[in-house]
């Protein structure tokens, strides 16, 4: 193995590599030693510790990331594949826009799984879901309350890729992959927001049905990096302030909104 | 404050070193734990060209500042837009299309201010735009340009993403992203009902369109008649 080109390639990668480790030097040092004194198959380890130092993350972190995102797919692609087969609660349209979601859905769970495992790691398996909270939500027979689940779920998956974009800078491939899903998730949720007769985007932290407010929790903020929104030009209400800005949720929060719906 | 170093910038020979180590990086990948089957994406990085030699214009400065820059400059052209369009709505619009595109046109001016307030000093002049080539008085030509100009804004920041090395930006990135695209959704649903995820938008991987800066300015470029050095973008 040539070290050597691994750094040059790291370097062309990203010329940053040694302000977030130390220097060259003593990163060259380090693996110099490792390659003394570990056999080949711990190099790995090693270059994932070194990832650790210079990005606070490994390429294991953007294996639990994809599981992550791989999880929310099930969730949304089981969701919306079950509901396009009880026709009788859609108009045309209705059930239109509901092919489109779930198509996209399964090709995100397709592609989330290719991409696990074309970095070596095996896609977890879908858990087993519950739609209704065991029975206590009419999902599949009342078009409100299936619309209300559908906006929750998009409109938290859109949080939760946000949440989890920062944590995959390293790997700029599943970055991008992650970014285009997030923004379809966006589109599916404006949608079914106006399904609904609401807005496509979300003001303040509005919601209409209190099982799903922790979705929408945090979603008020007026200052976005120490800058105030709100007033920063005429007519930028609060409300639009909230509204031009959405915020991430950390994958806790997101697994804490989804467990009613998932039988363990 | 918020200079950094690039990580590559279009003359100082780096893009060079980008164009070269597919094979390396491909090495280096793989003892990194992770397969080659999807450096696909990585690979298109490699095909940097240098024709964009003239240093005349605007210039977007370097690393996190020029993504910066480039995001504020696309973010005064969709202001820009909407502003015209609330100022002289099309015939006909209605009450509940005047709603959608003056939220529209505030999100997109707070977009604008808060990258004008976050650069600062940093931050590139307010850019003349022409809009000479669309008809305001017209809902179709209003509405076709602005789902261009959204579904170019999120392909522009999914393109861009990548290229931001200080976390906090990629965060702000990701945060206006999905509006934009919630924008891109409504408008598309405006022209054609239920059109808000079609195939001219969202691929059959379920994937939005991710555009490299060089690629964006060459569609947004007729709409800007400030001259912009793109030089310093990475690409």
């Amino acid at each position: 193995m040539d070290l050597q080109n691994i750094f040059t390639a790291i370097e062309k990668t990203d010329p940053e590599i040694y302000e977030r480790l130390d220097t060259r030097r003593s990163a060259m040092k380090r693996f110099a030693n490792v390659g003394k004194a570990l056999a080949m198959s711990a190099v790995p380890l090693a270059l994932g510790s070194m990832f650790k130092k210079a990005y606070g993350r490994t390429p294991a972190d953007v294996l639990s990331v994809l599981q992550f995102a791989l999880l929310l797919e099930h969730l949304e692609s089981g969701f919306y594949s079950e509901a396009i087969t009880h026709t009788s609660l859609f108009d045309a349209a209705g059930f239109a826009a509901f092919t489109t979601i779930a198509n996209q859905e399964a090709a995100h769970v397709t592609l989330i799984a290719q991409t696990i495992q074309a970095l070596g790691g095996t896609p977890d398996p879908a858990p087993a879901f519950t739609y209704t909270k065991n029975g206590a939500l009419p999902t599949f027979t009342d078009l409100a309350t299936l619309l209300t689940v559908a906006q929750a779920f998009e409109d938290t998956g859109v949080r939760a890729y946000k949440g989890q974009i920062c944590n995959l800078q390293e790997n700029r491939t599943v970055l991008t992959i992650a970014l285009q899903i997030h923004s379809v998730e966006a589109r599916h949720a404006a949608h079914i927001r106006t399904m609904r007769g609401k807005k496509g985007w979300i003001t303040q932290a509005q919601n209409d049905f209190s099982d799903t407010d922790a979705t929408y929790a945090g979603e008020d903020l007026t200052v976005q990096d120490g800058v105030t929104i709100t007033g920063i030009c005429t007519g930028i209400t609060a409300d639009a302030a909230t509204e031009a800005f959405e915020e991430p949720l950390d994958a806790a929060t997101v697994r804490t909104i989804i467990a009613p719906f998932i039988n363990t | 404050m918020f200079i950094r170093k690039t990580r590559s910038v279009a003359g100082n020979g780096q893009e060079e070193g980008i164009a070269q180590p597919s094979v390396h990086r491909r090495t280096f990948l793989k003892y990194a734990g992770m397969g080659t089957a999807i450096l696909s994406a990585g690979a298109t990085l490699s095909s940097c060209s240098k024709d964009h030699t003239d240093d005349s214009g605007v210039s977007l400065g370097s690393g996190d500042v020029s993504v910066l820059n480039y995001a504020y400059a696309l973010e005064q052209l969709e202001a820009a837009f909407y502003t015209q369009v609330i100022a002289t709505p099309y015939t006909d619009m209605s009450p509940a299309e005047a709603t959608i595109l003056t939220d529209i046109r505030n999100h997109e001016i707070a977009h604008r201010e808060f990258f004008k307030a976050a650069l600062g000093a940093n931050a590139i002049a307010s850019l003349e735009v022409n809009f000479t080539s669309i008809d305001f008085t017209s809902r179709t030509k209003v509405l076709a340009a602005a789902m261009a100009f959204e579904d170019l804004g999120v392909s522009a920041y999914n393109g861009a993403g990548q290229y931001i090395s200080l976390v906090k930006y990629l965060e702000f990135a990701g945060k206006i992203v999905s509006v934009e695209a919630r924008h891109a959704a409504v408008i598309r649903d405006l022209i054609f009902a239920g059109s808000f995820a079609a195939s001219t938008a969202v691929d059959e991987k379920g994937l939005d369109k991710a555009r490299t800066p060089l690629d964006v300015f060459a569609i947004a470029g007729r709409y800007i008649k400030t001259q912009i050095n793109v030089n310093t973008l990475p690409h």
